[in-house]
């Protein structure tokens, strides 16, 4: 068993609206162990972004925290004072963002914002430029000395990125969070950035919490999934028993949508009808009962409580009690 | 007759040869995918096809008659014919019209005011399964989804024979990705609609595209039927990119084709194959340019294409 790195335990972040409290997470909880790929997998509006924002504490004003942990190396991230939480962001937990043309300051060259970063090292401006240069080759840009004095509209997406991912792992951060790397870039360089990452991550051994909801990708790289909906996770597990045995119908309704899936040319596409409820009047019991095709009488009523099935493998789905009673 | 007959077309900005001469037909009723990576070309076709990108050389025929070059005015009363579908759903509407207005603007544009608006506006909606409460609606009230929707309403308002759609399910879910691809696929059913869609997603292109194009540099580099090229690609090209597909699927073997390098600069296209640096089975032949072969359909620009041993063996 890897030792724990990040534990989020029984998260609930609400916004404050005029229309009263968007429930935007409710009761989550999963772990991430030091070294491991998880994924996070959902739809638009399923709270990933509340998620990351939450963890590196950079929050709207209107986010409220009512109740749970985020512990970081055992310290409760949320009761953490602004400073130490500065001292932690890009040294400990770094990110890297979708969008690769707005990442970087268009007026500074590439070398000048690389060296920059290292604001907190004590090394001269000429070992961190060493540095520099070491990691730009490290992700795979030819020529690195040279392309340091670039400036960012000179690389193309996929090396923009790439720069952004050897930018957050300079550092050498304990914990790299991904937020949908991919999705701006075409496929050809999303498995080159896929396999990069992989690359990067045995030798600098840190954990990525990878957000996607590209499930190709996702089964692609991470060791464990976790499925949210509607602010809450519904299943959660090794990434085998999730694409291979998935407990709760939203999961196994999703890969079932994946048209890569589907080999044989399909006139009508599967998908999930209906919408996701509206989080700041939330129906009682099941949030994806509205649009589940195997609702049961207990699911209009109850909340599915997150449950181990087996080894690692949680869902929060009644279904899963009628099968064990059965 | 083929609708839509693009031949030889090049767009140059400067020094730098956008298209280098890219021919293509698309038949009434007919779904067209062009993929590529980014940067080759693909959005330039189409917006030189509806005349919003110049195009120095060659021809757009469409419905039998030249359109390109064809002055504002006259490209007007075509864009009747010709719908563009724009990659950023939210950023192609106006965000201070509401629904109805985005929608039946097409209206307004060709002069047809004296239809009854509110009920062109219902209409639109139904078609693509929106509300009809949306009409009331502003762009920033919209998912990602529903703003799609409302772009393929739009587009469809005029029923023109051809719609062009860049991207049409970047940056969608899943779920939602498959309503959009199902709601084109019935509407090209209903309506005969003749459709050019660009796309980066393969598993897309399995689904509605009858043929495809792949491109690179501003060139087609094989062209043929989705099955043919699925089961098939002859180019090396084709096969990297059809290889780097991830799978939803942890156990999948995938067999992956790297590509080496960057695409090259346009400035300074390389001799012979323009694909040579990057190609993983380059020989020497591969310093001469190639043609474009086509065989049974299935167009080429490989001089070493990939497959043809295994033909030459079981013929």
């Amino acid at each position: 068993m890897t030792e724990t790195l990040l534990e989020i335990d029984n998260l609930n972040v609400d916004y404050e609206t005029a229309r009263g409290d968007l429930k935007a997470l409710r009761d989550i909880s999963f772990d991430v162990g030091r070294g491991e790929i998880v994924g996070i997998v959902g739809e638009s509006g399923c709270g990933k972004s509340t998620l990351i924002s939450s963890i590196l504490r950079l929050t709207a004003p209107n986010t409220r925290f009512r109740q749970g942990e985020i512990r970081f190396k055992g310290e409760d991230l949320l009761r953490l004072p602004e400073r130490k939480m500065r001292d932690l962001r890009g040294a400990d937990i770094s990110i890297v963002f979708q969008d690769p043309m707005q990442t970087h300051n268009p007026v500074l060259s590439i070398g000048r914002q690389m060296v920059d970063i290292q604001h907190r090292s004590r090394a001269s401006k000429a070992e961190k430029r060493e540095l520099a240069s070491q990691m730009l080759g490290a992700v795979g840009i030819p020529d690195p000395e040279a392309r340091l004095d670039q400036f960012p509209h000179e690389f193309s997406g996929g090396m923009r990125q790439r720069i952004a991912i050897a930018m957050a792992l300079m550092s050498e951060p304990d914990l790299l969070i991904a937020d949908e790397p991919t999705t701006a870039l075409d496929a050809t360089l999303e498995v080159q950035i896929i396999e990069r990452l992989k690359e990067l991550q045995q030798k600098f051994h840190c954990a990525i919490l990878f957000i996607s909801h590209h499930l190709g990708v996702i089964a692609e790289l991470c060791d464990r999934v976790v499925v949210m909906y509607a602010g809450a996770v519904v299943e959660s597990g090794d990434v085998r028993e999730i694409f291979h045995n998935p407990k709760h119908p939203y999961t196994r309704r999703l890969i079932e949508c994946d048209p890569g899936h589907i080999k044989e040319r399909a006139r009508v596409l599967p998908t999930i009808p209906g919408e996701v409820p509206d989080l700041a009047e939330l129906p009682d019991g099941c949030v994806f009962r509205e649009r589940c095709n195997q609702a049961v009488h207990r699911c209009a009523s109850e909340v599915p409580p997150l449950e181990l099935l087996k080894g690692g493998h949680y869902a929060a789905c009644w279904l899963n009690r009628v099968e064990v009673e059965v | 007759m083929s609708l839509l007959n693009v031949a030889g077309l090049k767009t140059s900005y400067g020094q730098l040869n956008v298209l280098a001469g890219v021919s293509f037909q698309v038949d009434p009723g007919e779904t067209y995918a062009l993929v590529g990576e980014s940067g080759s070309g693909k959005t330039t076709v189409i917006r030189a096809i509806a005349g919003l990108a110049p195009a120095q050389e060659g021809s757009v025929m469409f419905g039998g008659q030249e359109i390109r070059g064809l002055p504002e005015r006259s490209l007007r009363p075509l864009r009747k014919d010709i719908a563009m579908m724009f990659q950023d759903p939210v950023g192609s509407l106006s965000p201070r019209l509401t629904i109805r207005s985005l929608i039946t603007e097409p209206y307004r544009i060709q002069g047809m005011k004296n239809r009854d608006l509110d009920a062109e506006a219902r209409r639109l909606l139904e078609m693509v399964n929106l509300p009809a409460h949306f009409a009331d609606r502003y762009p920033y009230q919209l998912s990602g989804g529903q703003a799609r929707r409302v772009g393929v309403a739009r587009a469809l308002a005029l029923e023109p024979r051809l719609i062009l759609a860049d991207e049409p399910t970047a940056g969608l879910d899943v779920s939602v990705q498959g309503e959009l691809l199902n709601l084109l696929n019935t509407l090209r059913e209903r309506l005969g609609l003749a459709m050019v869609i660009i796309t980066h997603n393969l598993n897309v292109v399995r689904h509605v595209a009858d043929r495809m194009g792949i491109m690179y540099l501003g060139r087609l580099v094989e062209e043929g039927t989705t099955e043919a090229i699925f089961a098939d690609p002859r180019h090396p090209y084709t096969r990297c990119l059809l290889s780097a597909n991830p799978e939803p699927d942890p156990d999948a073997r995938l067999e992956r084709i790297a590509l080496k390098g960057e695409p090259p600069s346009l400035l300074h296209r390389p001799s012979g194959c323009e694909f040579r640096d990057r190609c993983p089975v380059a020989q020497d032949i591969c310093l001469q340019t190639p043609n474009w072969e086509v065989d049974h359909g299935h167009g080429v620009r490989c001089l070493v294409p990939l497959s043809s041993q295994l033909r030459t063996r079981t013929t």
